[in-house]
């Protein structure tokens, strides 16, 4: 592990040489990222340049051909399940919102709340004040506190992308991926949304992955651009978007 | 555990019913027009034994979003563990008189009891097998299919090929379960005559009983917090994942519980109705029972009592009119409900259609 020997203490996400290929298609060719404790990366990229596979790789989806991904300093991830991974502080959300649509938005909280997972646990659990308390609070950040009895699957689509955050939330996770928040939201939920994942970055670290490049910009934090599935730019908005290659690479030569 | 009031008329009817039936059975004479005759009652016993292996069927299908189409297995190897005890029970009345072995035994030219038939004739172990068995096989077999990964469509494929498979197993002589014939002519139960009017009667108490046990155990198990998980994977397994719970634990425990709840029904079943043999293992026993979910209604606990108990009452007085036409009737109905009650008979009486009952519950 001398790599990581090597990087800085506060170093929370590291992706080293990772490759992932699908019938000889190389989703990732050699990814190589580090994400410090307390960052927020934007991700961004055209279509098929690795952006859902490298989260995909990161949350224990898909196990990497080579190449390392170290959460912290030592914790291999390409070793551990998708529960584990998450039961390590890494939260994902999905590209489509998934809530859980026959349970109310409180339930859906409830079961992303941290603690006990386990089936002999979860068939005498009790709702604790405690649990109240912290779903509460959730909804607060989310600002979803009268939408509460309401059903998952009734949400709008822009309700849902929160409601999901939400959960993410209750998880209390070190990292969190979020997979195109704002895709299919209006300019309102929009900006909103961009607030939310600045409140959030206040006490855990995000990736997010984004087409909207205005939505990028608003969030105003260190830009990674993806092509073919390795890193082509990395540093501000501004910067990347002056760089060449990226340029060639949204505009086509 | 609070009750609504669709628990309360569940348990209501499914211990009403058959009470009043074993009563007037009893305690009117043959001629009086009140009297309730004993096939009615063996009858009845049978459908609630149904309905056991329905409620099963609608815990994994309707809570868990696994469709199984072997089921009956376990229902059925809860009725061998109890048809070993019955033929026990026969002794030396057999026909062969062999105090020792069953007549097939006698029959194939078997000497000893086979070392797994030892313990069979003490009841308590019979009953013991009853659970132990189904829900072991479901153990190890869900353990390796829901590790796998495997759902579906595949798993409802290999759901069936395990009922098929110990169809042709316990069709085997040298299975020493009675091969083709499978084991009949009980004489009693508990000491109790097993064709006495009295005994039937007791039975279909006794599973009345044990219907209303597996259904408030069942409403117990989808209202905890597990049964929310449970939905919660039905519909988005991986998400549940990203959450740090593990759906195959969460399926493993629905799917043992519920094989046992099958096992059950099977072993009240075979005192009532006399006989076990392989044919209670065909696929096409198993399909039945999913029809009974869809009918009544697939994830509401009450609605798979409901669909069990019409669509046997309703195969019975067909097949007493039009005995050639009953697959094509069932076939129909099947077709009928999923077109327009796709949640079946419970469906009509939702408060709001397309509600479900969270929402009333959330209100609260």
């Amino acid at each position: 592990m001398t790599e990581a020997e090597t990087l800085p203490g506060d170093t929370l996400l590291y992706l080293d040489g990772v490759t992932v290929s699908f019938d000889g298609f190389r989703a990732l060719n050699a990814l190589s990222l580090v994400l410090e404790k307390g960052e927020m990366r934007a991700v961004i990229g055209p279509n098929g340049a690795g952006k859902t596979t490298m989260m995909d790789v990161v949350t224990g989806k898909t196990r990497p051909d080579s190449g390392k991904v170290m959460f912290g300093l030592d914790t291999d991830l390409t070793k551990l399940d998708e529960p584990a991974i998450a039961a390590l502080g890494i939260g994902r959300k999905f590209q489509k919102p998934t809530v859980f649509e026959p349970h109310t938005v409180w339930d859906n909280i409830l079961l992303a709340l941290a603690g006990d997972r386990k089936p002999r646990f979860s068939l005498w659990a009790k709702e604790t004040a405690e649990e109240r308390a912290r779903i509460e609070s959730v909804l607060e950040t989310v600002r979803m506190k009268d939408q509460r009895h309401r059903l998952g699957g009734d949400l709008s689509h822009g309700q849902k992308q929160w409601l999901e955050i939400g959960m993410l939330l209750a998880q209390e996770p070190q990292l969190l991926l979020v997979d195109e928040p704002v895709a299919g939201m209006t300019d309102a939920e929009t900006e909103q949304t961009a607030e939310l994942l600045r409140e959030i970055n206040k006490t855990r670290s995000v990736v997010v992955v984004e087409h909207d490049m205005a939505f990028v910009r608003a969030l105003d934090v260190k830009v990674t651009v993806l092509h073919e599935g390795s890193v082509l730019s990395e540093g501000s908005i501004d910067h990347v978007s002056a760089d060449p290659r990226v340029v060639e690479v949204y505009l086509g030569r | 555990m609070k009750l609504d009031r669709t628990a309360y008329l569940t348990l209501g009817l499914t211990i009403g019913i058959p009470l009043v039936l074993a009563l007037l059975n009893q305690a009117t004479p043959a001629g009086s027009a009140l009297h309730v005759p004993t096939y009615v009652v063996a009858l009845a016993g049978k459908y609630l034994c149904f309905a056991m292996l329905a409620l099963a069927v609608d815990l994994v299908w309707g809570f868990a979003g696994i469709l199984s189409l072997g089921h009956a297995a376990f229902f059925a190897l809860g009725g061998y563990a109890m048809g070993m005890y019955l033929m026990r029970q026969i002794g030396a009345r057999g026909v062969y008189g062999n105090a020792e072995l069953p007549d097939f035994m006698v029959f194939l030219g078997w000497h000893e009891l086979p070392w797994y038939w030892q313990g069979s004739q003490w009841f308590p172990f019979a009953v013991l097998m009853a659970l132990i068995v189904p829900g072991a096989l479901a153990m190890g077999f869900g353990w390796l299919a829901f590790r796998s990964r495997v759902t579906g469509v595949y798993l409802s494929i290999i759901t069936q090929a395990l009922t098929y498979a110990l169809l042709l197993a316990f069709f085997r002589n040298d299975m020493g379960f009675g091969g083709n014939n499978g084991m009949t002519d009980f004489k009693d139960i508990l000491g109790f005559n097993i064709q006495a009017d009295s005994t039937r009667s007791a039975l279909l108490v006794l599973s009345a009983l044990c219907l209303c046990a597996q259904y408030l155990v069942a409403r117990f198990v989808v209202r905890s917090r597990f049964g929310k998980v449970l939905i919660a994977v039905r519909d988005t397994e991986s998400r549940t994942r990203f959450l740090g719970y593990r759906p195959e634990a969460y399926k493993l425990v629905v799917w043992t519980l519920s094989a046992v709840m099958a096992g059950i029904g099977g072993a009240l079943y075979v005192p009532q109705v006399g006989i076990i043999n392989p044919s209670e293992f065909a696929p096409g026993n198993s399909i039945e029972a999913v029809i009974w979910v869809a009918v009544g209604g697939r994830g509401t606990l009450s609605g798979a009592i409901l669909g069990a108990v019409a669509v046997n009452f309703g195969k019975t007085w067909f097949t007493g009119v039009l005995p050639d036409y009953w697959l094509y009737a069932l076939g129909a109905l099947f077709i009928f409900v999923t077109l327009f009650l796709p949640k079946g008979i419970m469906g009509l009486f939702a408060k709001r259609p397309g509600k479900p009952v969270a929402i009333l519950e959330a209100a609260k």
